[in-house]
């Protein structure tokens, strides 16, 4: 199996280079100390492991997962057991690895990867892309093939993460395989208005404005120049 | 304070003594500089990248064979995340007692 590591630590980069040493069925083809250098080279090499950590600077491992549209299979290593259950909501995570790590254990996991047949996981999750659907005031969206309720007039904002949006509501967050414009056509555009081409806002919900951005909750969202004007004509302006 | 020692290092090595020594010429390299960002941001009072700071620096730790310096870590990084400081001076003692060890190897 072809496999590239991707941790800031290089101490970790060295450690999992020496134990894929010791499995001769894996092949290292590079090492990455952030997640954004390695997309290029995934984009260019076939890749059939990655082992991610999760806790880096700026981009997590998670954050790197989202922006993959067809990930190969992933063996997190983390120093912290806590995100396993976050973990299970990936289907290409095939393992999860506690640093230190010790070769039997990094053998099995490794093993675990080799059994798993992703392909059929990936093509079904491919057919699912018609993952939102819209009935009056209610939004499916489709998360690991379970279709999921939200009510429109709960979200707050929508993010576009890469492949992926970030639906924010009142009592949760979903991460969902789709794009903003997707969504946006789904939404009522007298409440919902895309301020900025990562960001779709609710204008029932912004709490405050000033210059080029809005407060809604406790994110501050940018509003791009262009649509500044769209976003002013709505508002019950005294 | 208990002693650092290279067993997992030992037992991951397959007896490489070629790897281990590059592990270690690594680890001589990392360390100071992780450990001179958790000053810089432990006394800026930036707790939650101090979090992140301890987060790394236990991977080393435990590299070391520090079984109970290791606990004294989770409990510190999960202080900061907290906004607290209390285990600060443990901790600090768990990097000093580090630097004298990988100053002899």
């Amino acid at each position: 199996m072809n496999c590239i590591i991707i941790d800031d630590e290089a101490t970790a980069r060295a450690i999992v280079v020496q134990l894929c040493s010791n499995v001769k069925r894996l092949n290292v083809l590079a090492d990455f100390s952030d997640a954004i250098q390695s997309i290029k080279f995934l984009n260019q090499n076939e890749v059939d492991l990655i082992f991610l950590d999760i806790h880096m600077p700026d981009f997590t491992g998670f954050d790197f997962i989202q922006t993959l549209k067809n990930p190969p299979k992933i063996i997190l290593t983390t120093s912290d057991p806590k995100f396993a259950i976050d973990a299970f909501e990936y289907e290409c995570i095939i393992d999860y690895l506690v640093k230190p790590i010790l070769l039997p254990r990094f053998e099995k996991a490794v093993t675990k990867a080799e059994k798993t047949d992703l392909a059929t996981v990936v093509n079904k999750t491919t057919k699912d892309e018609k993952e939102v659907a819209t009935s009056g005031d209610v939004l499916y969206v489709n998360i690991d093939r379970r279709l999921i309720k939200i009510e429109i007039p709960s979200i707050y904002l929508i993010e576009a993460k890469g492949d992926y949006i970030l639906i924010k509501t009142e009592d949760k967050n979903y991460t969902v395989h789709s794009t903003l414009k997707k969504i946006e056509d789904k939404l009522p555009h007298t409440i919902f208005l895309k301020v900025h081409r990562s960001y779709v806002i609710n204008i029932q919900k912004i709490i405050d404005i000033e210059d080029n951005s809005v407060l809604i909750k406790k994110d501050v969202i940018p509003v791009s120049r262009s649509n500044r004007p769209e976003l002013m004509k709505r508002l019950n302006l005294l | 304070m208990e002693e650092p020692n290279l067993s997992y290092i030992h037992s991951m090595s397959g007896g490489d003594t070629n790897f281990e020594q590059k592990l270690i010429a690594i680890i001589k390299q990392e360390f100071p500089k992780e450990k001179a960002i958790y000053y810089e941001n432990y006394n800026a009072g930036n707790f939650k990248m101090t979090a992140d700071n301890v987060h790394k620096l236990k991977h080393k730790i435990s590299i070391l064979g520090l079984e109970k310096s290791y606990g004294i870590a989770v409990a510190f990084e999960n202080n900061l995340l907290e906004g607290k400081t209390e285990l600060s001076e443990a901790f600090e003692a768990i990097l000093n007692n580090m630097t004298n060890y990988l100053t002899t190897l």
